[in-house]
């Protein structure tokens, strides 16, 4: 916030001059904003950012689950299953991740494959059990 | 003025050579938001049968993404040790989504197990290489997020494995509630022991005794899983199963929260919610509080000692049983979790089937407790390829239950059990109950003479109109179809 101000300030000296520094103050802070929240020191406005999309996600997910018909609580509760195997997001950057060392690795192999399972079973199965929902014939009905 | 042009020149040299990665990385922050908006539309799709199946779709195209895009990350680049178990999952995972549906249930548990294991992996991983390389990454609010990460990841696996191993019936793991004396001190203090070391680690995340603090609390959170399932009973595991589904999802978002990742955040908070009201809705048709649930607190029924008067059934032939159905005009099943040990559901299909021949309107009464986990019955009889739409809920079915002529009980017993609307000492008074007893005529099929799993009896089996059916349940479906069938008819 700070840099392109002390940037415009600069715009007294000269146009061109100033609006070098104002572009070059904006990608540094860009930068300084990339490894200070992507690597390194914790932003706190992150984690309320987070909390953020939890707290919403959360209430999509209650409205969303609310008008699932309870014929299909077998098969919501399996998608379900394979979807919460998103922890696969978090096991493909430990154990392929560049700089970790081996026995790091090692977990995160273990919990790709818990959660790759889970992925493949779990749409799996839910597709064949929705397969086996049939609704009566026209006509038959009655 | 040179000196400004060669700073500004500095600088762009130095970000030509990053220049790629903060737009690689928005790049993949978008896939992940497109990825939560399909799980939310696979959710939604699941309001109708006729769209569940794309939801499916949009399921997987939602996981490949994510899945594509982590793996595309720049420093994700030993991809061979994602390729090995990648590899080595599929034939667990093909295997797993082919078993009888019969064993949904533990299947179902099975994979909260997989997934508690991953999260709480996952977080271990990272807490120790954090410890040992980054200690500045443990901030306080990373290492409350890890504590609840391994805490619910390893207290789902191994209560995930116990459900399962509960639900397979296996030898070494009593189906009866496990109970002892102090049970709820003990976990109560054990609880209280595991916050105290969390909020310890908390305060001090890089002291020298961290990690042994840490392995404490994996150990707590392993231990506290099976001390939570083992107290339930059977007929309690639909809700035990939806509680762990939660459990499972909360994980997913407390990973997030450690690896600053909102599509985790947003799917295991969707898998959350999804538990979580699965489980209210068993609580309610257990007539249990949620609070009572979630301290574990439940599944103690206490077998009453039988009363005083010696009651007797009235049992009934298949042959006059199959008569009497013949000639009604609707008839209700009520299935039960007896219907999914036998393996009855195609008997009664043709059951159905023969039924319907004869003009007979044959409905399933559907309790949300009925079988093992949430919705086991439906897609039990949706194998055998009953329509759905004649499979309705409770509150549906039980406006109709005074115009039915017959009622066929099958493997069911606590959700008809009468007692609960009345006996103020019985130990599912005010659950609500398919009014089984309002039918003209009930039929109940039972394996033996003994009380059902609660361990009460079931005052519909002594009513005048009950006559009973022993046996097992496919054994003797199978008679009534024989029975219905237009060959019998002839002699």
């Amino acid at each position: 916030m700070l840099l392109p101000v002390v940037g415009r300030v600069m715009g007294a000296l000269g146009a061109q001059a100033a609006e070098q520094a104002a572009q070059g103050a904006d990608q540094l802070a860009g930068q300084v904003a990339d490894t200070v929240g992507g690597a390194h020191a914790v932003q706190p406005l992150d984690f309320v950012s987070m909390l953020f999309a939890f707290m919403l996600a959360t209430f999509i997910g209650i409205g969303v689950i609310r008008r699932v018909s309870r014929l299909l609580h077998t098969p919501l509760m399996s998608l379900t299953n394979a979807i919460s195997a998103i922890a696969v997001v978090g096991s493909i950057m430990i154990a392929g991740g560049e700089h970790y060392p081996t026995w790091v690795r090692v977990m995160g192999a273990c919990a790709l494959f818990a959660s790759m399972t889970n992925i493949i079973s779990g749409f799996m199965i839910t597709d064949r059990m929705l397969k086996m929902f049939h609704a009566a014939p026209e006509g038959q009905a009655k | 003025m040179t000196t400004l042009t060669s700073i500004s020149d500095t600088i762009s040299a130095t970000l030509a050579a990053g220049w790629s990665l903060p737009n690689m990385k928005d790049v993949i922050e978008l896939a992940y938001m497109i990825s939560a908006g399909l799980f939310i539309f696979s959710l939604h799709w699941m309001s109708d049968p006729k769209t569940a199946r794309r939801g499916v779709f949009a399921g997987v195209a939602a996981m490949a993404m994510a899945v594509l895009f982590t793996w595309a990350k720049p420093d994700v680049t030993r991809h061979l040790w994602i390729i090995i178990p990648l590899a080595l999952s599929v034939w667990p995972g093909i295997w797993l989504a082919n078993v009888p549906l019969t064993a949904v249930p533990q299947r179902t548990a099975l994979s909260h197990a997989f997934g508690g294991l991953a999260a709480g992996l996952v977080g271990t991983a990272k807490f120790l290489y954090w410890f040992n390389n980054e200690p500045e990454m443990l901030t306080s609010f990373r290492v409350a997020a890890i504590v609840l990460e391994v805490l619910l990841g390893y207290l789902t696996l191994t209560g995930s494995v116990i459900a399962a191993a509960k639900l397979q019936e296996v030898k070494w793991i009593p189906q009866r509630p496990w109970v002892y004396p102090g049970q709820n001190i003990v976990n109560l203090i054990a609880f209280g022991v595991a916050v105290v070391g969390g909020a310890v680690l908390i305060v001090q995340p890089t002291a020298a005794y961290a990690p042994y603090i840490f392995f404490g609390i994996v150990f707590l959170a392993l231990n506290f899983g099976w001390m939570l399932v083992m107290p339930i009973g059977g007929a309690d595991m639909p809700t035990v199963i939806a509680i762990l589904n939660a459990y499972a999802g909360l994980a997913a978002v407390a990973m997030g929260f450690v690896l600053d990742n909102k599509l985790l955040i947003v799917a295991g908070a969707l898998d959350g919610s999804s538990g979580l009201i699965l489980s209210i809705i068993m609580c309610k048709a257990m007539n249990r509080s949620f609070s009572n649930v979630l301290f574990g607190a439940f599944g103690q029924v206490q077998a009453k000692a039988a009363g005083g008067e010696q009651k007797s059934y009235k049992p009934e032939t298949p042959e006059d049983a199959a008569a009497m159905m013949g000639q009604a005009g609707l008839v209700v099943v009520v299935p039960g979790y007896g219907m999914a040990v036998a393996q009855a559901q195609h008997k009664v299909r043709e059951l159905y089937d023969q039924l319907k021949k004869k003009g007979v309107d044959v409905k399933f009464a559907i309790h949300p407790v009925a079988g093992r986990m949430p919705g086991h019955m439906n897609v039990l009889l949706a194998e055998a390829e009953i329509p759905y739409t004649d499979l309705l809920e409770m509150d549906d079915i039980n406006q109709d239950m005074p115009v039915c002529d017959v009622c066929l009980v099958l493997g069911a017993n606590d959700v008809v059990n009468p007692a609960a609307r009345y006996d103020k000492n019985s130990p599912i008074y005010g659950m609500p109950i398919i009014d089984a007893d309002k039918a003209r005529m009930v039929y109940a099929v039972k394996r033996s003479k003994n009380p059902g799993f609660a361990g009460i009896d079931n005052e519909l089996y002594f009513l005048d109109k009950t006559r009973m059916l022993f046996g097992d349940a496919k054994a003797v479906v199978g008679e009534l179809v024989k029975n219905l069938a237009p060959s019998a008819s002839m002699h």
